[in-house]
């Protein structure tokens, strides 16, 4: 019990992304409503932007810019690499961010139409009323 | 250093740059500018794999920038090929839709273009980059791009089906993207020549067994592998007609591209067959897709809709294919990405000309299509023999590696699938076939006094359109008669 | 033997496809349409002429089109057997044009243009398929071949046309991709080649169970040979125009299919391998079976056409009995059978399609005195039931002969009394015909005794083969030395 408590604790961030996630997935699939899945879907991503974030990030390191005075003083000084976070992930995910509001974007506009088309956002009603025709 | 590559990607995408200001300011000029652009492309397309196939694999590094720091496109023969393939479609297709075009979406034809232009570039990107976060940023850029041109169909089913397609699309996205995360924390690069030399020395490594088997499912629901197909036939159905022309010959062979180039170029086949006891299980998945997906169509009333399921079907061969773990058996799938592209292709232009004159494509509604539309149902007839597998089509020769592959690696459950495909797909297109050629019933000698009938008016679709049918047609064949050489001087050389 | 290259072979094969445009755009003027089918029939004839002599010599004309897979090549060699198949095939066209422009016309046919471009199509198959190198190029021309076939059989476009469409297709297509094509992929697979050899390809890869699966999924698989139970398509395709049913149905389609099964007996297994397994015999039995029950069925048969092919489905199997004889004599005997049986049975395919030209009676109990009315044609019929039936002095005697030969030199006794059987079974179905056309009484007659023939161009092809057949008893030897020849390639080489 206690091993498995420490390992949950030790990393606590993969926990915590998979929890995120499972609940994004959750209401992606129970949930009745159009706009409660796109908020399902939206959290699922976000989950895996954390995740993302959270692996870049080293105990007792700073922000990535080199420190020193601006020109020539700065090659000088002695980088060492565990000293810095490591930025790659966290600007990749910058991209992730814009797909991920790109298509969240396209999914409400969809909604809209949806909606103006069926009046309604429910899909057992959507269901019903496409099985009419 | 050329700059092949990257012309095939950003001629399209500059295209798409000026085709949405022209269709702002002047909308006439929209059209020749996006042809002129995918024109560029295939030139491009067409010089980059002559070069490949005189001078080996080009490493193009982005802005100058060196791997694995920069972002770098690897052209061997596979991609050259797949793009070539990817291009010459995507010019062909726009050229033979222009009419479609301006029947199914007259008002926002501008917008039309433009959201082509860029589901093109998401597609060529996939195929270029040797870079797996690109790769992900280039499959959601064709995943968005189709989200939008499905949604711009039917008018009452479109957007639900676009729905539901973003809802699976965006979980398999980011399936494999957390699939990267775990790749990039095991072996701190996003480069795929790079992270393929430090596979081997973490073969044990759960993170990476798990990296590797989210990629892997991420990829195969935008690919639409039974049982995660369940997105695609509406969203293909209910599709404006000249973007299911080029979404359902292209998206799913190139997804099925990308897997590929996950199982050779990044984790190797040493780590994907002899490490992993996958793949026995997944040619079973294989099987049961071809199977499921031939029963599936079937049973469908609506020719658009049975031939998504047909796509459905040959996902299964390629899968099953590129997972035997043996030459043939890969050799057979990469041949069927090309065939598999074509022959769709020329099935859903076909369909589209029906589309343009009949509008309803219910199978019972296309009653005397052969006297109405011959030349659109010689087309059509050529591509459904090519599915169905009849020498000398390409059909024929793609399933002619796969069953060899599978007997050598005795999977003989694959490759009698493969052979019950081939039977069901006869009776599917002949079942079509019936409709056009028997009803409405004659008594078989009726007006003949002329000597040939003529009780249903020729009524074919534009010249452009019958063109294009054409040549995807011909090339059916060509494809066919030269798959020996496609073998040897582009497939060969990749797998070894 | 020598090997030539020659680009001959593939002028064969593609002059009717060449022309099948020319006849489209030139639907609207039947004459011009019909004369550039005889030129294309014409130079297609020369052009396997013109290849005699050099196969008659001995040697082989080779092309290779297309590299698909080592020892899988599209590739064409035109050796004895294959030379005696195309020239039935190419002769008999000519033949054939000739009739179904009487036929299609005397009937006033919709679709014409249709009937013969696909006509076309399908003879281009049928040689493609006699030339052929190895099995992928041969399964390729019998796919072809079947799918050309199937608006040709489906030419009314009514509902029973339908059915025997897809009864056609089910059989034809069925087991050509479920079981010819896997067993062909076994034997590449076991050996990687499908080069057809005398020796055949398999040295000893093959244990007698598997060797016996594998010979049995040719066998049935190429079911354009009748064999049964896969023979049902066949009187099904009969509701096709006639010239489609003499032609194809007697002679290309149906040859192809026995043909086929010749060419897998002699090159893919070898007549060696086979007689150290003993596996004729399974065979032989196959078609023996097959021989008597489709004589008796066409005992039964009132229609004309339908009597005729399960005749058909009996005389194919003679071809197939004869090569699983494994014996010299035997195998002559089913090659010739093959040249034999085509000129017999056209006849009197097209004596059949000439009454219903001209009276439209398609059943023979409405057929009584029909030999006062149309006494050529019923000469003609004479003549060609002699052949089928294998008596003096007709082609056929010489192939049963040949036959029964076979039969004595294996000392296979059953086979012997299965053939003699069976040719009283013929003459049993044949005989009344031509009795009750001469021979009745004026009350029984259904005809007014005055001639009143099918048209000229409809009397003129029957005549034609009725008289070649007589001929090739006296002079059986272009087919007679082809067929030795290439035994003599199979067993003695």
């Amino acid at each position: 019990m206690n091993e498995l408590l420490s390992l949950i604790v030790a990393k606590y961030n993969y926990w915590l992304y998979i929890i995120l996630m499972m609940i994004g997935l959750y209401a992606m699939i129970t949930k009745n409503n159009l706009i409660k899945k796109l908020v399902g879907m939206n959290i699922f991503q976000t989950a895996i932007i954390l995740f993302y974030v959270s692996i870049g990030y080293k105990r007792d390191a700073t922000i990535p810019i080199i420190q020193g005075d601006a020109g020539h003083g700065a090659g000088e000084a002695v980088i060492r690499a565990a000293d810095y976070i490591n930025p790659l992930p966290h600007v990749l995910m910058l991209t992730a961010i814009v797909v991920s509001v790109a298509t969240f974007g396209v999914a409400l506009t969809l909604c809209v139409k949806v909606y103006q088309r069926y009046q309604t956002l429910e899909e057992d009603e959507l269901r019903m009323r496409l099985s009419e025709k | 250093m050329n700059n092949y590559p990257a012309l095939v990607v950003v001629a399209p995408l500059l295209g798409a740059l000026f085709a949405g200001i022209t269709a702002w300011v002047e909308d006439r000029f929209t059209f020749p500018i996006v042809l002129t652009s995918l024109g560029i492309g295939v030139a491009a397309a067409i010089s980059n794999m002559a070069l490949v196939l005189t001078s080996g694999t080009i490493q193009y590094k982005m802005a100058g920038w060196m791997p694995p720091m920069g972002i770098e496109y690897r052209i061997d023969t596979l991609n050259a090929m797949v793009m070539l393939l990817v291009s010459v479609i995507a010019f062909l297709n726009l050229a033979a839709s222009y009419w479609n075009v301006r029947q199914e979406t007259p008002d926002r034809a501008g917008s039309f273009y433009v959201m082509y232009l860029l589901f093109v570039v998401g597609l060529l990107g996939v195929v270029a980059t040797g870079d797996l976060f690109n790769l992900y940023v280039m499959i959601e850029i064709t995943s968005l791009s189709s989200y939008t041109m499905v949604a711009l169909g039917d008018k009452n089913r479109a957007p639900l089906a676009a729905l539901n397609y973003i809802f699976i699309g965006v979980i398999g996205a980011s399936l494999y993207l957390l699939g990267v995360g775990y790749i990039y924390i095991k072996t701190g690069s996003l480069n795929m020549a790079d992270v393929a030399t430090m596979v081997p020395h973490m073969k044990e490594s759960s993170s990476l067994l798990v990296a590797f088997i989210l990629c892997i499912i991420g990829v195969w629901i935008k690919m639409a592998l039974f049982p995660l197909h369940v997105w695609l036939p509406n969203a293909y159905a209910y599709a404006p007609v000249g973007f299911a022309r080029i979404v359902a010959p292209l998206m799913t062979k190139v997804m099925v591209y990308a897997m590929v180039r996950l199982m050779i170029s990044v984790f190797g086949m040493d780590y994907v067959f002899n490490t992993l006891d996958l793949a026995e299980g997944v040619v079973w998945m294989g099987t049961i897709a071809i199977l499921a997906g031939g029963f599936m169509a079937l049973s469908q009333k609506n020719l658009k809709k049975m031939l998504t399921y047909i796509i459905v079907c040959e996902i299964g061969y390629m899968v099953g294919g590129a997972w035997l773990g043996n030459e043939l058996g890969m050799t057979g799938a990469i041949l069927h990405i090309l065939n598999d592209a074509l022959m769709t292709f020329a099935l859903f232009l076909a369909v589209g000309n029906m589309v343009y004159k009949l509008d309803r494509v219910d199978i019972a509604d296309l009653q005397g299509l052969f006297g109405k539309m011959p030349w659109t149902m010689a087309g059509f007839v050529l591509a459904a023999f090519s599915i169905v597998g009849v020498p000398p089509t390409c059909g024929f020769f793609s399933k002619w590696y796969l069953i060899l592959g599978a007997f050598e690696a005795g999977a003989y459950h694959f490759a009698a699938a493969l052979l019950i495909s081939s039977l069901i797909c006869a009776v599917l297109f002949f079942k079509v076939f019936e409709v056009c050629f028997f009803e409405p019933m004659s008594d078989g000698h009726g007006d003949g006094h002329h000597g040939h009938d003529n009780a249903v008016a020729m009524a074919e679709a534009p010249a452009s359109s019958l063109v294009v049918l054409a040549i995807v047609s011909v090339s059916l064949i060509a494809a066919g008669v030269y798959s020996g050489t496609i073998v040897d001087t582009v497939i060969l050389p990749f797998l070894r | 033997m020598e090997l030539i290259p020659s680009i001959k072979p593939l002028l064969a094969v593609l002059v009717s496809l060449a022309v099948i445009p020319v006849l489209v755009s030139s639907s609207e003027k039947p004459n011009v349409r019909e004369a550039w089918t005889f030129v294309a029939g014409t130079v297609k004839f020369l052009l396997v002429v013109s290849m005699l002599p050099a196969v008659m010599g001995g040697n082989q004309i080779v092309l290779t089109l297309f590299k698909i897979a080592p020892g899988a090549d599209i590739a064409f060699r035109v050796d004895a057997l294959g030379m005696l198949f195309a020239l039935v095939a190419s002769s008999l066209y000519i033949v054939t044009s000739m009739y179904s422009i009487g036929y299609m016309r005397g009937l006033n046919e919709h679709g014409q243009t249709r009937f013969v471009s696909f006509f076309a199509l399908a003879i281009s198959a049928t040689i493609g398929a006699a030339f052929s190198a190895n099995l992928l190029t041969l399964y390729l021309f019998y796919e072809i071949l079947s799918l050309a076939t199937y608006p040709l059989v489906a030419h009314h476009q009514d509902a029973k046309s339908r059915i025997s469409g897809r009864r056609y297709l089910t059989f034809i297509l069925g087991t050509s991709i479920g079981l010819v094509l896997p067993a062909m992929i076994w034997c590449y697979h076991a050996t990687g080649t499908l080069e057809f050899s005398a020796a055949g390809i398999f040295t000893d890869q093959l244990s007698k169970p598997s060797a016996t699966v594998l010979l049995l999924m040719f066998v049935f698989g190429f079911a354009k040979a009748g064999i049964m139970p896969f023979h049902s398509w066949l009187p099904a395709a009969m509701v096709a125009p006639t010239p489609v049913s003499a032609l194809l149905h007697a002679v290309a389609v149906v040859k192809v299919g026995v043909f086929s099964i010749a060419r897998v007996i002699t090159g893919i297994f070898g007549i060696e391998f086979l007689a150290s397994f003993d596996l004729g015999a399974i065979v032989a039995g196959i078609a023996s079976v097959t021989i008597l029950v489709s004589s008796g069925i066409a005992l039964s048969q009132d229609e004309f056409k339908r009597r005729l092919a399960y005749s058909t489905i009996g005389q194919l199997s003679y071809i197939v009995l004869g090569a699983a004889l494994l014996s010299p004599k035997g195998v002559t005997g089913g090659l010739l059978h093959i040249a034999m049986h085509a000129f017999g049975k056209i006849t009197l395919f097209f004596c059949a399609g000439a009454i219903f030209v001209a009276t439209g009676k398609k059943y023979l109990s409405q057929m009584v005195g029909i030999g006062y009315r149309m006494p050529v044609t019923m000469t003609a019929f004479f003549i060609g039931a002699l052949s089928i039936i294998g008596l003096p002095p007709t082609g056929g005697f010489i192939s049963k002969w040949h036959l029964v030969l076979g039969t004595l030199e294996g000392d296979q006794m059953v086979m012997l009394f299965v053939l003699l059987t069976s040719s009283l079974l013929n003459a049993a179905y044949f005989m009344p015909i031509f009795y009750k056309a001469f021979f009745c009484t004026k009350e029984e007659a259904m005809f007014e005794r005055k001639v009143d023939e099918a048209p000229m161009m409809c009397v003129i092809p029957l005549v034609i083969t009725a008289l070649i057949s007589f001929a090739l008893f006296f002079a059986p030897q272009p087919f007679l030395d082809l067929a030795t020849l290439a035994v003599n390639g199979f067993i003695g080489g």
